[in-house]
């Protein structure tokens, strides 16, 4: 009894499951169409097509060279950056057990590098031969320069504030110079330039969206009829919607190809004077790009907006073809 | 299967297309509506499709009544629904089995299942050897039958036709009238709108005619 009223009802849940089935699988197979037809039409007009690749290529090509080079001046700057250095100039009333002693406590520290002790004599020495000044230098009475101790601390220029200030407080030490203020300069001006980059990048990215936005638009208004067909004949907006939105997704995508193509034309163009330039300041600097990542990340983000102008357009201009 | 309960319809700007139509179309039935130009013909197709929703009045649908159907239902409902068109409303940038194809790819069905479907309803109008043909290769009457070909094909309950002979010479239109009795004895709700009348009156089927968004007499 249970088995024969069971039955009647598997084969319904059965059903429902096929049905899904081949729904799921015309649902895939729409998807394929729309993406095949897409590129298909794309392709179908190499010239314009390539216009609106090199337009969009343009917009995400500047951006993402500014922001190449801004990590190239960053990776430059890290070389100052890191190991800034403080000079500790001593009391003069500090015996030389003292500053021994001193310099075994700055040693022991684990946020500093390397501590170098050069006295007033040998700053006297070196001054003088680099100076020029000797002569001068040999009528003073008196030597009028401090004992010095260079301490080099880890990279991380919190560290090095937090040890300016400590020093700073100690009796023994009568100044304390860290020439950081140029770096807080460029650092701020990096900041800046960072902020410059993406207000830039997002005025170029809206560009984006609007002209892909505009390109969809053409692309929709040119087959009208045919929603109007699909719309008479039962077809969803997220049917009628589909292709345009593939659209937008190759029209993004290669733009976002054309724009790492430029980005690594530029590098390539500029690579060979910048090592140059770099190896007259005895620099092994060489000028980082894009990478596969990069590059990749571009396309995606090319697709992303296509996708997006596609979406805008769409919702925008679907709703107004109707059957008449 | 299909009813109208005191139907009106007035445009936004003031022409009452139909007025308090009142009729009830069974399921095994073919049935004609006739009259002049601008008496409501296609108004009457028109809201049955959901192109339009009434002014007053209730239709009812294979059970269902159309003013609980939404707009996301719109679609759903059309795919019920075969549809030929006075200028036939294909895709001319496609072949004649991507035009017959369209519904199915739409209702999701798979490839083969789709390619057997499309081989059967080009059968059905005869025209199985022009799948590959582009419309505009076609005489008006053979895009005409394309055009009924993909109304039938994902084989719907009802079949709509507005003027379906309108621009064929007196042989054709009587074989496309075959075509749709054919559809009628298979159990398919068939409602064709025409100005015909010496055609239509030689088939012996129900005319309801419409004068001025109203229908006169009861229907023969």
């Amino acid at each position: 009894m249970s088995a024969a009223a069971n039955k009647p009802r598997r084969d319904g849940a059965s059903a429902r499951r096929t049905r899904l089935r081949h729904l799921l699988q015309g649902w895939l197979a729409h998807h394929r169409l729309s993406a095949a037809d897409s590129l298909a039409r794309v392709l179908d007009h190499p010239f314009s097509s390539a216009l609106t690749w090199l337009v969009l290529g343009i917009a995400l090509a500047l951006p993402a060279a500014l922001t190449v080079a801004l990590d190239n001046a960053r990776a430059l700057s890290d070389r100052w950056d890191s190991p800034a250095q403080l000079s500790l100039f001593l009391s003069g009333s500090v015996s030389a057990d003292e500053v021994q002693a001193l310099q075994a406590a700055l040693q022991q520290r684990n946020d500093i590098e390397q501590v170098v002790f050069v006295s007033r004599d040998a700053a006297l020495a070196e001054f003088s031969v680099l100076s020029g000044f000797a002569d001068v230098l040999d009528t003073l009475e008196r030597n009028p320069l401090p004992d010095v101790l260079l301490v080099t601390p880890l990279p991380g220029s919190d560290v090095s504030a937090a040890l300016y200030t400590e020093l700073k407080g100690d009796p023994r030490i009568a100044e304390v110079v860290l020439d950081m203020a140029w770096l807080e300069r460029l650092n701020t001006l990096m900041q800046l330039s960072r902020r410059v980059v993406l207000a830039l990048g997002s005025v170029l990215v809206a560009g984006v969206v609007l002209i892909l936005g505009n390109t969809i638009r053409l692309a929709i208004e040119s087959r009208r009829e045919e929603i109007v067909v699909i719309k008479l004949v039962g077809g969803s907006n997220a049917f009628v919607r589909r292709p345009f939105l593939y659209t937008g997704l190759w029209y993004g995508v290669g733009g976002g190809a054309f724009a790492a193509l430029l980005v690594a034309a530029a590098l390539w163009f500029l690579g060979a004077p910048v090592t140059r330039l770099a190896e007259l300041y005895q620099s092994n600097f060489r000028l980082g790009g894009l990478g596969i990542m990069g590059s990749l990340n571009l396309v995606l983000i090319g697709g992303l907006l296509g996708l997006a102008g596609a979406w805008l357009a769409v919702a925008r201009h679907l709703r107004l073809i109707a059957p008449r | 299967m299909i009813t109208f309960d005191r139907v009106s319809k007035r445009y936004a700007e003031g022409h009452e297309a139909l007025s308090e139509v009142s009729v009830d179309i069974r399921q095994d039935e073919m049935v004609f509506l006739t009259g002049h130009s601008g008496a409501g013909k296609s108004t009457l197709l028109r809201l049955i499709m959901l192109i339009e929703r009434p002014t007053r009045g209730q239709v009812i649908v294979d059970g269902v009544n159309l003013a609980k159907v939404g707009e996301g239902g719109i679609p759903r409902h059309r795919r019920n629904i075969g549809v030929v068109f006075q200028n036939h409303q294909l895709l001319f940038d496609r072949n004649v089995f991507d035009n017959v194809a369209l519904p199915l790819v739409i209702a999701g069905y798979e490839h083969r299942e789709i390619g057997r479907r499309v081989r059967a309803a080009l059968d059905k109008v005869g025209l199985l050897s022009k799948e590959r043909a582009l419309p505009v290769t076609l005489s008006g009457g053979e895009q005409q039958r394309v055009g009924i070909a993909r109304a039938v094909v994902a084989r719907p309950r009802i079949l709509l036709a507005d003027e379906p002979t309108g621009n064929l010479d007196p042989l054709l239109s009587a074989e496309i009238m075959q075509l749709f009795e054919a559809f009628s004895q298979v159990g398919v709700t068939v409602l064709i709108a025409s100005h015909d009348l010496a055609l239509i009156s030689r088939l012996r089927h129900r005319i309801l005619t419409l004068r001025n968004g109203r229908l006169v007499g009861a229907g023969s």
